[in-house]
Order: C-alpha cells, then structure tokens, then sequence
C-alpha cells in the first residue's frame, strides 16, 4: 500500500515533469521575446552607430564615452536623484500616514480608499496635462506658468507623483497594518506603552515588508518616471549654461528620449549607452535599498 | 467564448496571410503621411486608386508631432513605407541613403519647377515637393475697413504697426482687436519658432549673397531686430495678455474667423476654414521695418517632399511611382489633393482655389521677392525651438532688454550649438 502511494507520487511528479515545458512555455516564450531579446539587443545597440537597428555597425566604447561627458545627462541625473529622494520620502510618509488614519476604524474609511486609489488609475500623460492646466491657472494669476521656472517645475512634478502614487503605496501600507498581530498591539498596551512608542516600536517593525516594497517602488518610480515629465513641463525651462542648452526640468529617461530623436547619426547609439547606464543605475539603486530594508524586517 | 476567440484568431491569421499574399504578386504602395489634416483625403485618393487599378494602397499618418519617431520605427519593420515625406535639411541628412534617386524618373518630368525639391550634397534628387504653402500675416479686410483704414496702409511696417495700434487702443469700441493670441505651447509656438523668425533667416540668406543650399554654421543675426520689430507688435496688440502666452488654450485660427481679431499668423493651409466665414480675406508679407520691404512677398516654400524607400522591393517601388503619377495626372485624383494641400506643382494637376496663394502669386507677379523657407535648415530643430520657447516665456512675462538678449542667445547662439551637435 505504501509503496504504492509513493510510485503513484513519483509518477505524478514524472507527469508534472513531462507537462511543465507545455505550461512554462507560453511565459517563458513570451519573457524571451519581450525582455531578454530586446534587453541584449539594447546593450549590443549601444556599442553601434546606427540610424535603424538593421543597419547598426559596431564602434566600440565611444558612446558611453559621450553619454557621461554630455552635460545634459548629467545634469538630468541630478535632477532625478532629487526628485527621486523627495519623491521618496513625501509619497511613503503621507501613504503611511493616510493608511495609519483610515485602519483606526473610522467612518467611511472604505470610501476614502477608493477615493484615493483612483488618481492611480489615470494614465500619466492625461495627468500631466491635467495638471499643467491646474498648476497654470493658478500661476497665470500671477503672470507665470509652470513652465517657466525650474522650481515650479520641480514641486509640480513632485506634488502630481505624489497625488497619483499616495494613494497606491497606501493600500499596500493598509495591507501591512492590518497583518499586524492584535496580541502584539494588546500587549504593548498592557505594558502601558504610549500612542507614539506603539507606533514606533511594534506597529513600524511589523509593517517593515510593506515598507521595503513600497521604498523600493517609490524609488525606482522615481527614477524611470517619464509621461509625467514630458507632458508637465517637457524639460521647460532652458537655460543656457557653458555653450550648451540645459532643459532644467528634463528627467533621465526623457534625456534619453529626446537623445535618441536628435538628428545626428551618432545620437542612436549614444541613447541607447545611456539607457545601459540608466538601468544599471535603477538595478543597483534598487537591489542596494531591498538588502538594506530587508535587514530590518521582522520574522513573525 | 473560446469559441469566438479561436475564431477571431483564424481570421487574423486568413487576413495575415491576404496581405502577405497581395503584396508578393503586383507590388502595393504604403505611403506614410506626416500631415494628420491630410489624413481623409488621401485614404479617399488612395481607394479610390485602388478601385480603378487594383493595386493596394495603404496610408497611415502619423500622430501630430510624431512623424521622425513613426518614421524611424515603421522603416525597421519588414514591410516599411514604399513612400514617406523627406522635408527638411535635417530629414535630407537622414535618410538620403535610404531613398532613390528621382532623377529623371517619371515623377520628376511631371513637374513645372524645381523649387521644392530637396537635393543632398551628391546632387541625389533626394525628395520632390508635392505641394507648396505660403505663410504670412492672414488679415480681415473688412475690420480695417471698419476701423477706419484701408488695405493700402499695409505695405510696410510703419503702416502695419500704426494700424494694429490704433485697432487695439479702440479694441473696445470696434469690438475686436488686432492680433490673434498665439500660444507658446506645441499648438501654436511654430507660428513664432518656426514661421516669424524665417524673415531674420530669409534676410541673413539675402545679405549672404547666396541661397543657402545647406545649413551655416552660425548666424550673424543682423536682423534679428525686425524679428523683434513685428514680434513685439504681435504679442502687445492681441487679444491676450502677452504675459498668458506660456500658459496655453487660445486658438488663433478660431479667434480670427469668429471676429475677434484682424491679423493672424498663419497659411495657406488655413485658407478653406478660414474663406467659409471670411471670404475676402487675403494675406500680406511679414513686415518687419526691413529697407526696401514695400517689395516683399509671402514666404512660399514647402516641407512636404515625396522620397521612394530604396530598399523597397522593385515592384514596389514601380507600384508607388506609377501611384505618384497617377495623383500629379489624373484630374479627379488631383483636385482632392489640390485642394487639400493648396496647390501642386505639377503641369497637369488641376488649378488651386486657394486665396492666399493667388496672393503669393499676385505678389510674385507684381515683382516682390518671395522670401523662401531659409527655416527649413533649423539644425536640431526640437531642441532649437523649446530652447527658443523658454526665452520667448521669459520675455512676454518681462519685456526687458536683458530678456531679449536671451531670446537672441536661444535664436542665434542656440544655431551654431545645434549645429555643432548634429554635425559634431
């Protein structure tokens, strides 16, 4: 009987072995085509001179050379780490802080939810122009407009990521909060532990894995964001800084873009070394903040 | 419901292979269109060549402001366009080595000048014009009238200016002003980028001596005052407050045919929207306050140019020449188009309707210059254009000096950066 049972399970496993390849296939398949493919290709492309991708011709480091020394690249990548920091910070206290509010069991919290979720759900160009006809109603009163001062032009961005991500990153904070254990949040009530030190101490280290995620989501949103960018200010205003024209408000990715559409038969490849450095920036960014929050999660 | 779905995929499958099966047998056109307004008309003309020869003609337009991109990517796709628009300087540079040579070919014995087309540095017939447009200031006769001027005044920027002025400070009593508002955003920058400052670069050509054949390392900018002559002019004496330019949401085309205002800067591209509610409306030369300007004409120049793909089959590429002499010949065909566009330049097209362009002949006639499309060299032209839209916001919030200066700087001194850039 019991040796029955086992080959029945080695055959099930055998079945399950012979089978896997029919339903891994389709994902792995589609992985393939849609990121590895392309991904190698985007490294090869950017070691080439090319004006279409079939007629790329190898020239070597040249053009991550150029990338590095192109001072709008640079300075788009510090504009960038800016906003990704402040974006960072604002986004996760204010989510946290909304989510700590609405799981005190107040009237209606299922509608502020809802409510806050859904700017997510509009697409990042719409928003852009959304708010560039919000932010210059109001600034035109005062006879400017968001595109014409780089600070506008920063808070803008700012205050529209946060508008649109608060809401997300507050549902997986609501999530953490609810998984922390009563018993623990009694107990600390017993010892006579203060509102303040119950947040710190044991509601903060339970919620750690909510944090890690939504830090690392803030961050690399932060980092890649795009739509926003181009349809807010486009990288307005410009100024001219030592013979070069510098769009102050131009993030990485649209420094990318717009390199890529310049016309000159090197800007192709130079993009695309660009795009190589951009995403070992966003991976090693990424992998460095998951090992160091990681650390501070508590095993239940 | 996976019934329906293996269905749907059968089908997408059958018609996959009707396409891959049309195009191996006769050769088939696909021309990819950068002017969205053109859009309609020419799916009508290509079904209606498709109707009376059978071979297929596909045209896709791209999203306003998005050709280069669609361009650069429909052309790595195994099946790119048979035919797409090569306009500019900049687009010459690019794809010269992915076009025939029109040369003598059949297209190119059609038409009745060579003015619009654009040739790269090997002499190659790189793309041929298929249209021409002219652009200027459009004006409301009948509000100069109203306001106690005649069309007579307007030959110079003297007589331009003091009658702007005067119908702006009466603004009020007439019921409308002089100058449409034109936005510094995508919808309405060009007018000024793009269009405006043509006449700097027209009288830098001039002076030069020479038709620019390619674009100069630099410009000097000795005009670049004028451009600040009718700039200010424009902006000062519109129906908005200059200061609200950067912001957006005013249509120029729109406030001119609805009454509100008597000049706009536009073209000939304008001129059937605009003729339905201002029939008599007609269009004069950039005045600026040049020496000699009573002699100027309307800037005529065009950027749409026809470019075969080289690397198209030979089929294909005889199916969409053969197409392309069918639009220039047939009369049917070509009234459509003539009055889509403008007006061709093709002996056997139909004649053009349109006002504006009479205008620029009338002016050609009476011996003005025509001042060409210097613009179309723009090096790195995005780039050079939101550089040049950053100072210009500036500057209508705070029409100092030091602001201008900046303008000039995004102008003059952003050409030679570009330049460099793009040939660096």
């Amino acid at each position: 009987m019991r040796k029955k049972r086992i080959t029945n399970m080695n055959s099930q496993i055998r079945q399950t072995r012979l089978w896997s390849p029919l339903f891994l296939g389709p994902v792995v398949t589609a992985f393939a085509i849609g990121f590895v493919w392309p991904f190698i290709q985007g490294i090869y492309l950017s070691f080439c001179e090319f004006k279409l991708i079939k007629d790329a011709r190898l020239t070597g480091f040249g053009n991550y050379l150029k990338a590095l020394q192109d001072p709008t690249f640079r300075h788009a990548f510090w504009f960038t780490a800016l906003f990704a920091i402040v974006s960072l910070v604002l986004i996760n206290v204010l989510a946290f802080a909304v989510a700590y509010a609405l799981t005190q069991g107040i009237k209606g919290s299922n509608l502020f939810r809802t409510v806050f979720f859904m700017p997510n759900l509009i697409g990042g160009i719409v928003l852009g122009y959304i708010w560039s006809m919000i932010f210059d109603g109001i600034l035109g009163r005062y006879g400017t407009s968001i595109v014409m001062d780089s600070r506008f032009g920063f808070w803008g961005l700012i205050i529209l990521v946060g508008w649109q991500q608060i809401g997300y990153m507050m549902i997986i904070y609501i999530a953490g909060l609810q998984a922390v254990p009563g018993d623990m949040l009694e107990a600390a009530r017993i010892d006579g532990a203060s509102k303040w030190q119950t947040l710190f101490k044991v509601t903060i280290p339970n919620v750690m894995p909510s944090i890690t995620i939504c830090t690392f989501l803030g961050l690399t949103n932060g980092f890649k964001l795009f739509d926003q960018n181009l349809a807010l200010t486009g990288g307005q205003p410009i100024i001219q800084e030592g013979g070069e024209f510098v769009k102050t408000t131009e993030m990485l990715a649209l420094n990318i873009y717009s390199t890529f559409y310049t016309s000159n038969t090197t800007s192709k490849g130079v993009a695309q070394a660009k795009a190589v450095l951009f995403f070992i920036l966003v991976a090693g960014l990424g992998l460095l903040q998951l090992s160091y929050t990681r650390k501070r999660e508590v095993q239940q | 419901m996976k019934k329906i779905l293996a269905l749907l995929l059968v089908l997408v499958m059958v018609f996959a292979l009707c396409a891959c099966g049309q195009k191996a047998s006769t050769g088939s056109v696909y021309w990819l269109n950068f002017k969205p307004e053109s859009d309609e008309v020419l799916q009508k003309v290509a079904k209606l060549y498709t109707d009376k020869t059978g071979v297929p003609v596909k045209v896709v337009t791209a999203a306003s402001g998005t050709y280069s991109q669609t361009l650069t990517a429909e052309m790595d796709k195994s099946a790119p366009p048979t035919l797409f628009v090569v306009g500019n300087a900049n687009s010459v540079k690019d794809w010269s080595d992915y076009v025939v040579d029109l040369n003598g070919t059949a297209i190119a014995n059609e038409l009745n000048t060579d003015a619009y087309n654009l040739y790269d540095e090997n002499g190659k017939l790189v793309s041929i014009g298929y249209c021409f447009e002219c652009y200027g200031i459009v004006v409301n006769p009948d509000h100069v009238a109203a306001a106690g001027h005649s069309m007579d005044e307007l030959t110079n920027f003297a007589g331009l200016k003091a009658v702007a002025e005067d119908i702006h400070k009466n603004a009020a009593t007439l019921g409308f002003d002089a100058f449409s508002a034109a936005d510094m955003d995508g919808s309405s920058s060009w007018r000024y980028t793009g269009h405006l400052i043509n006449l700097e670069y027209y009288y830098e050509e001039t002076a030069s001596g020479a038709k620019w054949t390619a674009a100069p390392e630099a410009l000097t900018g000795e005009y670049f005052d004028y451009f600040r002559n009718i700039y200010d002019l424009s902006i000062n004496n519109s129906t908005t407050d200059p200061k609200e330019l950067a912001t957006g949401g005013h249509d120029p085309v729109n406030e001119f045919i609805s009454g509100k205002s008597t000049f706009v800067l536009t073209g000939s591209w304008d001129f059937s929207g605009i003729a339905e509610t201002v029939p008599n409306a007609t269009m004069i030369p950039y005045y600026c306050g040049v020496p000699g300007e009573e002699k100027a004409g309307l800037n005529c120049g065009t950027e749409n140019c026809w470019a075969i793909n080289a690397k198209a089959s030979e089929a294909d590429q005889k199916a969409t020449m053969d197409f392309l002499v069918w639009c220039v010949t047939d009369p049917e065909a070509s009234r459509l188009l003539v009055d889509s566009f403008g007006a061709m330049p093709y002996k056997n097209a139909v004649e053009s309707t349109n006002a504006f362009l009479a205008a620029a002949d009338a002016y050609a006639a009476a011996g003005n210059y025509v001042m060409d499309w210097a613009t179309n060299y723009q090096p790195g032209v995005d780039d050079y254009r939101s550089a040049a839209v950053s100072a210009l916001n500036a500057y209508n919030a705070d029409q100092t000096d030091a602001n201008w200066e900046q303008v000039k700087t995004a102008f003059i001194d952003g050409w030679a950066v570009q330049y460099a850039k793009q040939n660096g």
